[in-house]
């Protein structure tokens, strides 16, 4: 399991993300998810998501995750 | 827009806080919410305890105590105030102003201005700026901006993003006219097209209240409100935070004339820990010059929580030397105003609980 895939399992142990492609529309994460995940993507690769990123299109899947930490530097 | 104001000043601030308090944790087993998750939560958004008015306490309720209190101690004559602001988005009544009732409960002159304003979160930028204004007339040498609101009574208790976070609070700040210092600097503002992002839909004359506005309905998972109760809409109200307050303050300093590091604090608003953390971040400002716990202590109130802020952080140290404060609220409009300025040594700068009293609202 990647650490994304980690984290997210973490914040919401009874979701499948592997097999999601829209978390938001299929009810993996609300906006308390949204708001842990930033802290935690923040916390353990030592990043600051900004403000202005947190939107859902970031957070809807896997890629789109993975999309916003490349921008950090951040390859998972 | 901006404003700048010259020979006025802030003589003091008291902030008034219900004695009942509700813990995070508490509230979240309402919800069948993990632990664990409220755990985090309470770590990430900073919400602990939050303090609610009891049901039947108004604003004039809170308000009036305040400005009693001041009475009894000498620090504010009634006599000598000339205008009365009150910003509130709970009035006691449609009909007539709030102020008006202040007024009259606590027998002020005749001769004075009383005015209701509807804002929220950057109510006490904009009471402030109302009071600057009124200040610039000869006849109106002192304003009281009182701050108010208990809003948890329009927050469904089963809303679990709004309730949690939700206080009730009234703050009193005395504003007057003073030799020459350094002008007062404000930037303000308002889309109206965005309306809808922070409201309570039922109540008003385009939706009065009834049976139907009452019933509950489902907003999320396990997540429930009416029409009749506060609706947020979080990610835009976020987003809005993030993206416009930052400019407003390089905008503001700007046109003060000042650096980021002439200012000994940032006292804004606070929706969360989470959220002034990230403006912070955004704004290069270090988090111990943002004090960031008023959420924590005592929940969300609206337009008193900067002044909560200042009172609860910095009531000593004002009391004892001038700082220069830069607030800034956003929020129900959507409105976002920020003001620079030196801020003491104040007459007070106090926060005290309320306690009941037996007259009616």
């Amino acid at each position: 399991m990647t650490k994304l895939l980690e984290i997210l399992t973490e914040i919401r142990p009874e979701s499948s993300f592997s097999e999601s492609h829209d978390f938001l529309d299929d009810g993996l994460l609300d906006s308390f998810d949204i708001v842990m995940l930033v802290s935690s993507l923040d916390k353990t690769f030592g990043i600051s998501i900004e403000g202005i990123e947190i939107v859902p299109e970031n957070f809807r899947n896997l890629e789109a995750i993975r999309a916003l930490l490349r921008k950090h530097g951040v390859e998972t | 827009m901006n404003f700048t104001f010259r020979d006025k000043r802030i003589s003091g601030i008291l902030t008034i806080l219900p004695a009942n308090e509700r813990s995070f944790l508490e509230d979240m087993k309402a919800f069948d919410f993990p632990e664990a998750k409220s755990l985090k939560l309470k770590l990430v958004m900073g919400f602990d305890k939050h303090r609610l008015a009891t049901d039947g306490t108004c604003v004039s309720d809170l308000a009036v105590f305040g400005m009693r209190y001041l009475f009894d101690r000498g620090l504010l004559q009634p006599e000598a105030i000339d205008a009365l602001i009150l910003v509130t988005q709970s009035p006691d009544y449609i009909m007539p102003p709030t102020s008006s009732v202040i007024q009259g409960r606590l027998r002020l002159k005749q001769d004075m201005f009383c005015l209701d304003i509807n804002q929220g979160c950057a109510g006490f930028v904009v009471g402030l700026l109302q009071a600057f204004l009124l200040l610039e007339q000869e006849s109106i040498q002192r304003v009281v901006v009182i701050n108010a609101d208990v809003l948890s009574r329009r927050v469904s208790p089963k809303d679990k993003n709004s309730y949690p976070l939700i206080g009730d609070a009234a703050a009193i700040t005395v504003v007057e006219k003073t030799s020459p210092g350094e002008p007062i600097h404000a930037s303000l503002k308002m889309d109206g097209t965005r309306y809808d992002a922070l409201m309570i839909p039922a109540g008003g004359f385009r939706l009065p209240s009834s049976p139907d506005t009452a019933i509950l309905e489902a907003v999320g998972e396990n997540n429930w409100r009416s029409k009749d109760h506060l609706a947020m809409n979080g990610t835009a109200v976020f987003n809005f935070v993030q993206t416009e307050v930052p400019p407003l303050i390089d905008e503001l300093l700007l046109a003060a004339g000042l650096s980021r590091d002439a200012v000994d604090y940032f006292m804004f608003h606070q929706p969360n820990r989470f959220m002034l953390e990230k403006l912070a971040d955004k704004m290069g400002v270090p988090y111990e010059r943002m004090p960031n716990n008023i959420v924590e202590h005592f929940g969300n109130a609206s337009g008193a929580t900067i002044p909560t802020n200042v009172t609860f952080n910095l009531g000593r140290l004002l009391t004892e030397r001038p700082l220069r404060l830069c607030f800034a609220g956003f929020g129900v409009g959507l409105t976002w105003a920020a003001m620079v300025m030196k801020v003491g040594p104040l007459a007070f700068c106090d926060t005290i609980d309320y306690a009941e009293e037996r007259e009616p609202c």
